[in-house]
């Protein structure tokens, strides 16, 4: 394509009912550092993928 | 719902609805600005800035990506997701092992540590029966977080180790997985706790603000000295120990209205030798000297591209840097659920202090309205809050559900939402707008990676 390049499909994964429940919590607050949403990993990608 | 901006030198097209990420053509960007919030065939691109023919033909394209799904893709609803039927379950727990603290920094939200209370450590009891509390309360999750929490959590380090200890031997009973983590100024770290941590925190975050003049203007000694150098050497051998581990932390600084130069102070951390950096803006509901206000968002969002620029510099030089809000996993996110269902304060996520008062947050802690039980009282739980935060979801949010930014920010800080603009279900404006600078930059930096090594 001339002007478009998809750089990612993205992955709003739809799941089915409520996803597992397993990934870390994500605070937000400045104070804390945790984990946001947006890098955040799935669980079970994390499970999964050799660390 | 899309959203197009320029990032460095690139026009990105974020497709809301499917997280579709794109790069175009300025004549494709300027036709899909023209149709940001509107149905695409009434869009009107700004007339005579390109021809007809460059029009017709980036027209075609987005036709093309409209119809496999990519653009102006359908949003995942309220309909098919329902934050709010997640179960009472309490997953992560926030322990306040000291609530005193052996530095005075002048944006401390926790009071030096006392949180509007008493100075106080956390008596071992205490903590045991917090973790009880957790372990009870996590129904089938297997995996739970403890986070060691202050006032600097060093000060009462006995403790920290006995409940890690304790911790370890009560999750087999439960058949759960504990993950610890820290956060700690630094005044107290030795070689022998710098062992114990790396061998039992999954995560530890290490505050310093970064140049010294910076670090040592807001964070000081009980007796009013800067701090830098008496704890930078120590947390860059701490860090690079737990690199050596394979495992991970955050050295994290916090920028003021003193330092809105913050990517300064990242250069300065990474040229020290962190590789995991955060700084997070300073804010308050009061008009403190060093909070930050809207009217200094554009210096922010230039000083947000040039951080960008410095991290593109160091990865092509070979020595990548990892900026915490510019993490962005575009193709292994959580799914759709966690995006919409927010924090978990007040819900999954509980503080505990060191009287054993249990709270929605840590940001909660001491503010008598917010109690929402005792861990040393059998019985003594009654969240008279879950409903009020289960329900502060993106879909329940006007702003949030007209932002572009939802899926990956998930509706902001409630803690914020309530003391910076008085209504759980008003997210506070200034951190949106910071967030989604954030956001565009982690976004663009993708892109710009792909573009250069295809
Ligand atoms: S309310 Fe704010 S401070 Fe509390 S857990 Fe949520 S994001 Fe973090
Ligand atoms: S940036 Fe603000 S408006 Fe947008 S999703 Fe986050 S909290 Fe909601």
């Amino acid at each position: 394509m001339q002007h478009i390049k998809t750089i990612s499909k993205g992955t709003l994964k739809q799941t089915d009912g409520k996803g597992c429940g397993e990934c870390q919590t994500s605070c937000q607050s400045a104070c804390k550092t945790s984990c946001t949403i947006a890098n955040q990993e799935c669980e079970q990608t994390r499970i999964k993928r050799p660390r | 719902m899309i959203h197009t901006y320029k990032f460095q030198d690139i026009n990105v097209v974020l497709d809301v609805g499917s997280g579709a990420v794109h790069v175009c053509s300025d004549a494709a960007a300027a036709l899909l600005r023209a149709c940001e919030g509107q149905p695409q065939a009434d869009a009107r691109p700004p007339e005579d800035a390109f021809s007809a023919a460059e029009f017709a033909s980036a027209r075609e394209e987005i036709d093309a990506l409209t119809r496999a799904g990519l653009l102006d893709a359908p949003e995942t609803g309220e309909d098919v997701l329902l934050p709010e039927d997640r179960g009472a379950v309490i997953k992560a727990l926030c322990l306040h092992v000291a609530h005193d603290c052996n530095m005075r920094c002048a944006y401390c939200f926790a009071d030096a540590g006392g949180y509007a209370g008493a100075r106080a450590l956390l008596p071992l009891e205490t903590g045991k029966r917090a973790i009880d509390f957790l372990l009870g309360r996590s129904g089938a999750r297997r995996n739970l977080e403890i986070d060691f929490f202050g006032g600097e959590p060093l000060m009462n380090f006995e403790v920290v180790k006995a409940l890690v200890q304790y911790g370890r031997e009560r999750e087999k009973d439960y058949g759960k997985n504990i993950r610890f983590t820290l956060t700690t100024n630094g005044l107290l770290l030795d070689d022998e706790k710098a062992a114990f941590i790396n061998e039992h925190m999954d995560n530890v975050i290490l505050s310093l603000d970064g140049r010294p003049e910076v670090n040592d203007r807001c964070r000081r000694t009980v007796t009013g000295e800067g701090t830098y150098a008496h704890v930078a050497e120590k947390l860059l051998r701490f860090a690079k120990a737990r690199e050596a581990a394979g495992k991970l932390y955050y050295v994290r600084g916090t920028y003021t209205k003193y330092n809105k130069d913050f990517a300064g102070d990242v250069r300065h951390l990474a040229d020290l030798g962190f590789r995991n950096i955060s700084v997070e803006p300073a804010v308050s509901d009061k008009p403190e000297p060093w909070a930050l206000a809207e009217g200094d968002l554009p210096e922010l969002f230039a000083e947000y591209d040039r951080l960008a620029d410095f991290m593109r510099e160091r990865e092509q030089a070979g020595q990548p840097i990892s900026f915490f809000h510019f993490n962005v996993d575009l193709e292994q996110g959580p799914c759709a659920y966690k995006r919409v269902a927010g924090c978990g304060a007040g819900t999954e996520y509980v503080a505990v202090t060191p009287e054993g008062d249990i709270y929605p947050c840590h940001q909660f802690a001491g503010e008598p309205a917010y109690r929402i039980g005792n861990v040393l009282t059998a019985g003594g739980f009654e969240n008279k809050w879950f409903d009020a935060f289960n329900k502060a979801h993106v879909f329940s949010k006007e702003a949030c559900r007209g932002c572009w930014a939802k899926y990956y920010c998930s509706g902001g800080c409630h803690a914020n939402a309530l003391r910076m603009e008085g209504d759980l279900l008003r997210p506070h404006r200034l951190s949106c707008a910071i967030e989604r600078k954030r956001l565009e930059c982690a976004i663009g930096l993708v892109c710009a990676r792909a573009l250069t090594c295809p």
